[in-house]
């Protein structure tokens, strides 16, 4: 029991002192007024009725999901579709795949930036090659209507990770399966949804699980390519972004530290809802 | 047995990882200084912390048993957040350089030591100074930093435009409606016509459709640059905090920003956009100050040391920002704000701080740093030589400008980066027409309020 204990404590000790403890704390400074400077004060829920009246927290939620729906929606279907495309057997199929993956590897800030320029209003690459198919691209950024979808896309152009997992998850389906269904006389579209599509599920849950986490957790591209305030408009204003601006620019930890909870407990919702609503698709029996 | 040895190891750990504090009885007295800025700025700095020091060891050899101080300078980028972290964490350095803004804050919050009564007793008092710099570091009738370089702002002109526009390249507007014609003269389109070809004009060209004209040069865009976002209402004569309540929407800034959307209007919201999507980062050759594409712009003395790194050879001039016709007195608003040293609370060496503090307050050690800054004094007394010597042409402008009474800074609050926050989002809003003047800053004055007065609640709960 002891010797078990000793050897597992690394874990122990790394999850008390860095999960566990600051979940706790964050949930006990959420009940406080709490400036970092000066010693928490207890207010009970105040914080969280707050929150209920605070028209920048459901702006900033109302951003985020708006966000996270659109990229892992967008995200999962064009990984899959390049994984699709990657797996059949061409010629420099391993240069393609470095291709398509390596946008993954670009460090996010670089990323922003580099998009950023790309979707300049005027002069910008996307919005010059539009014009040559007689297309007036908006001002990306700078419009309300069309910065988060800017964003969006630029999440897309990062699949490469899921992209991966999709294709090591396709490997892995059993040929035997696809010989199978090919004698019976199933064709493209039948053999992608009677067979690779159940036996790839797993893969499709885990991305989606993953990539619902990292969508609402957005923060650092809005921060670089349109700033803290979340211009044009508050249309980029991300939960997490709102929460550094509460709690690091204004000093409202306390406060900060309840958006933190809200937003864990929505992750773990949609975690939860997700992993129940897999029970009816996701196929673990091979 | 194993299990006691991995508490021990543990108990090792966390022993060792508790910063020591006993100081050693002999050798120099250290003290950690941050400073925020790097480039020309931080090595100006720099050389003041070498002459202390120097000065420092020379009382050492003139003085038998004096231990010297030794200032180390830290470079710390965002020092809002990463002071913020070290006060909490009960370890700040011992004297950090602030920007002014953060005082109110910082202050309320007990994070910085008072230095009212040192500052008394070391006969540094307000007649020393620029009294609105000195002033930056007084809350509640308290000191809690001293100034350093100071920054004012004023309008800067692109001389070879005014000059393409057939305007005087030396005469520079007086008046706010006298900019707006100008800007009107200054703003290039390309325009499309009917049969494909492309022609240069000059003008706001309100008769050409949107689709056929692209902007190439603005005469003056108030939403440019966006930081300015709080400062056009000081300009019609307007406040952003009177007392204890926030008025935004008091019909001097109403009107400040009415005039600001009529550039939406005469330009085109979305011509706009497009416009200012093009503008390259700040520091670079691609400001669009510096690349030529906006003609007249509000920015601060620091621009002078961008022109010279990106554009070396514009013909540029800077002078008081214009005013209304109908209130020649407002002319030369700027925002006078400063860089302050201050001593946070719970720094192991405060009055090794507050010698260094004192130290740069000197007239000829603050020269030194402001003229290696590049910025005006804040001291009352400034020699002749410091403006001969001034890379700057201008320098006498920005310190005239930072001195005179429609000088201002932002308002002493705990809510000032929200307030401020809030302002860009309401100017962006405005700038679109997407809401009017009076729905916008409306919105800002009722969100802040509130604000303010929980932030105010919660000091004077805590005051002792």
């Amino acid at each position: 029991m002891l010797t078990g204990l000793s050897f597992s404590s690394p874990w122990l000790v790394g999850l008390s002192a860095f999960l566990l403890y600051p979940l706790a704390a964050a949930f006990y400074y959420s009940l406080c007024d709490y400036s970092v400077l000066l010693p928490p004060v207890f207010v009970g829920f105040d914080n969280y009725i707050e929150l209920l009246h605070d028209k920048l927290f459901w702006k900033s939620l109302y951003n985020t999901s708006f966000f996270a729906l659109g990229a892992v929606g967008l995200s999962i279907v064009t990984a899959l579709t390049l994984a699709l495309l990657l797996n059949s057997k061409v010629k420099g199929v391993s240069a393609y795949r470095t291709a398509f993956f390596l946008p993954s590897l670009m460090p996010l800030v670089a990323g922003s930036m580099l998009w950023q320029t790309m979707y300049s209003g005027q002069g910008g690459i996307i919005n010059t090659v539009l014009a040559k198919v007689g297309v007036t691209g908006p001002a990306w950024l700078a419009d309300p209507a069309w910065a988060k979808i800017a964003i969006i896309f630029m999440a897309v152009w990062g699949a490469g990770n899921s992209m991966v997992i999709f294709l090591a998850g396709l490997q892995d389906v059993p040929t035997a399966l696809y010989e199978a269904s090919i004698i019976d006389g199933a064709g493209f579209w039948q053999r992608l949804l009677h067979v690779t599509l159940p036996m790839i599920s797993p893969v499709i849950y885990f991305n989606l699980v993953m990539g619902i986490i990292a969508g609402f957790q957005a923060f650092a591209q809005a921060l670089i390519m349109t700033s803290a305030t979340g211009a044009p408009e508050q249309a980029t204003l991300f939960y997490v972004l709102q929460l550094y601006n509460v709690g690091f620019m204004d000093l409202r930890m306390g406060y900060a530290s309840a958006m933190a909870w809200v937003l864990f407990l929505i992750i773990l919702a949609l975690t939860f809802t997700a992993t129940r609503l897999s029970k009816r698709w996701v196929h673990y029996d091979r | 047995m194993r299990l006691a040895l991995v508490v021990c190891a543990l108990l090792l750990l966390c022993c060792s990882c508790g910063r020591s504090r006993t100081e050693p009885s002999a050798g120099p007295r250290h003290v950690v200084y941050w400073e925020k800025w790097t480039d020309f700025e931080g090595e100006a700095m720099a050389r003041v912390v070498d002459g202390f020091n120097a000065a420092e060891r020379a009382r050492a050899t003139a003085e038998p048993g004096y231990r010297p101080i030794e200032v180390e300078m830290v470079v710390v980028s965002s020092i809002e957040q990463k002071l913020l972290i070290a006060c909490a964490g009960g370890n700040p350095p011992d004297v950090a350089g602030i920007y002014s803004t953060m005082t109110a804050a910082y202050a309320d919050k007990g994070a910085l030591t008072d230095l009212t009564e040192l500052a008394r007793t070391s006969g540094l008092v307000r007649a020393n100074y620029v009294g609105r710099y000195y002033d930056l570091g007084v809350h509640r009738g308290k000191l809690w930093g001293l100034p350093t370089a100071p920054a004012s702002v004023a309008l800067h002109w692109n001389k070879r435009l005014f000059r393409e526009a057939g305007l005087d390249p030396e005469q520079p507007p007086e008046t706010l409606e006298q900019l707006d014609a100008m800007a009107e003269k200054l703003t290039k389109w390309e325009v499309t016509l009917s049969n494909g070809e492309k022609q240069i004009r000059f003008g706001y060209q309100r008769d050409v459709p949107v689709a056929q004209k692209r902007l190439l040069q603005v005469g003056f865009l108030p939403s440019e640059p966006i930081w300015w976002a709080h400062g056009w209402g000081f300009v019609f004569g307007g406040k952003l905090l009177e007392g204890d309540r926030i008025t935004i929407a008091s019909p001097e800034n109403v009107r400040a920003y009415r005039w600001m959307a009529s550039y939406s209007q005469a330009l085109g919201v979305d011509a706009v956009r497009r416009f200012r999507s093009a503008f390259g980062s700040f520091a670079s050759a691609q400001n669009p100050f510096l690349s030529g594409q906006l003609a007249m712009e509000i920015q601060g003395v620091w621009m002078f040391n961008f022109i010279k790194k990106f554009a070396d050879g514009m013909q540029w001039g800077a002078a008081p920002f214009p005013a209304p016709a109908d209130h020649p007195e407002l002319r030369g608003a700027a925002s006078a704000e400063a860089d302050l040293l201050a001593i946070p609370t719970g720094a192991a060496h405060p009055s090794e701080a507050w010698a260094f503090i004192r130290y740069v307050q000197q007239q000829a050690v603050m020269e030194q740093l402001c003229l290696g800054q590049r910025k005006a004094s804040p001291l009352a007394v400034v020699s002749e030589q410091f403006y001969a010597q001034h890379p700057n042409p201008n320098i006498s402008l920005f310190a005239e400008l930072g001195a005179s009474p429609n000088a201002w800074a932002a308002p002493k609050t705990g809510v000032w980066n929200e307030y401020n926050r809030e302002l860009v989002t309401a100017v962006h809003k405005i700038a679109n027409l997407t809401l009017t003047p009076e729905q916008a800053l409306g919105e800002v004055q009722r969100r802040i309020q509130v604000s303010y007065d929980r932030d105010r609640a919660i000091y004077q709960k805590r005051l002792p």
